[in-house]
């Protein structure tokens, strides 16, 4: 499809679809949580959903996932996941750390099985 | 360059006497920084992976920054490319990126409490909405605790605008270095968003049902994925969300 459309073809139709279908629900989910008291249950509710729901997509694109990283075996992925997790949780709580331990391991895995 | 404050907690931080005479423009200018920090880095790594697919695609460059920048979201561009490659109806794919939007309602929910305010106007609640993604969502509810209300919403524009120019600046660079980058590398880029999003999540659960919530989303995420894909996240999001807020409550009565 994309290859039989214009440029400026193509770009309307990725307004319309962005409009339409996309940014709507960031609008509603403001208009609903416009009321919404801090201290209430029913954030405390809202904020679960959205932590699991992150948690969710987490595993997903650790499971199964796109491009060149479909490439790596999973027990190479869990592994540097883990390392990722262990040095953010027992040196300091720091995300970068974290981030960047578990890319080196990535690297470092591929190097020594590929 | 990566500025060293990401390990800021989720509580007010008393000691910075920062936000205590803070402006307008110095909230806006300290929101731009944090595009310098972990997540910006982060953003431009996955948006140059978005940059790559797109070309790959046959997508122009054009044509890719603004689909960056119109959705601002990476699971529905992805979706939407995916859908065109394969030769889906507009209505169909239109279909398949709103499932992928559906997720970004209750982050909208749970952060608008963070950026109302008497003085917000609807155009800054519109550009804010826009802003709203699994990254931005989580630097806001990990910042805006500390920001005094009335800047919240100005500070959360700073960090937003700060982040969509990093994707744009990844997409431009992903479209450019297309097929040229070694596979090592290509695969470390796309494992930066997720380990990323992992470390944000724990570093932001300071009450049990948090911990809770990432474990049972954790948990569910794989089997809903393949039992009901394009409703796993939602599914995932509400059961293991219900799940452990209600389990935290009979672990600890009020």
């Amino acid at each position: 499809m994309s290859s039989e459309l214009s440029g400026l073809t193509l770009m309307a139709l990725l307004l319309a679809v962005s409009l339409l279908a996309h940014e709507p629900w960031r609008w509603v989910g403001m208009f609903l949580g416009r009321n919404l008291d801090m201290n209430g249950e029913l954030f405390g509710w809202v904020k679960s959903v959205s932590t699991a729901l992150v948690a969710a997509l987490v595993m997903r694109l650790m499971v199964f996932p796109a491009g060149a990283l479909a490439g790596v075996s999973l027990y190479l992925r869990v592994a540097a996941m883990l390392v990722g997790l262990a040095v953010f949780l027992f040196a300091g709580r720091r995300i970068s750390t974290g981030v960047g331990a578990a890319a080196l391991c990535l690297v470092a895995g591929q190097l020594l099985t590929g | 360059m990566v500025l060293d404050d990401d390990q800021l907690p989720p509580q007010p931080e008393p000691e910075d006497g920062f936000w205590r005479q803070a402006t307008s423009a110095g909230a806006l200018w300290r929101g731009l920084k944090v595009s310098l920090t972990t997540p910006g880095i982060i953003l431009f790594a996955s948006a140059a992976g978005f940059g790559a697919l797109a070309r790959d695609a046959g997508f122009s460059l054009w044509n890719s920054l603004f689909m960056m920048g119109i959705f601002f979201a990476l699971p529905g561009q992805v979706v939407m490319i995916d859908q065109m490659a394969r030769g889906a109806s507009i209505m169909a794919s239109a279909l398949a990126v709103s499932l992928t939007g559906l997720r970004l309602l209750p982050m909208s929910v749970a952060l608008m409490p963070y950026l109302r305010g008497p003085k917000v106007t609807r155009f800054q609640y519109v550009i804010a909405a826009h802003f709203i993604a699994v990254t931005a969502w989580m630097e806001g509810w990990r910042r805006l605790p500390e920001v005094p209300v009335a800047l919240r919403m100005v500070h959360f524009i700073g960090i937003g605008s700060g982040f969509v120019a990093m994707t744009l600046l990844g997409t431009v660079f992903g479209y450019a270095v297309a097929g040229s980058v070694s596979k090592v590398l290509e695969a470390v880029l796309l494992f930066l968003t997720p380990i990323y999003f992992l470390l944000s999540l724990i570093a932001t659960s300071a009450r049990l049902p948090d911990t809770l919530a990432i474990a049972f989303g954790a948990i569910l995420g794989v089997p809903l994925y393949l039992w009901a894909p394009g409703f796993d996240l939602l599914l995932a999001g509400v059961l293991g969300g219900t799940l452990a807020h209600f389990a935290a409550k009979v672990r600890a009565p009020s």
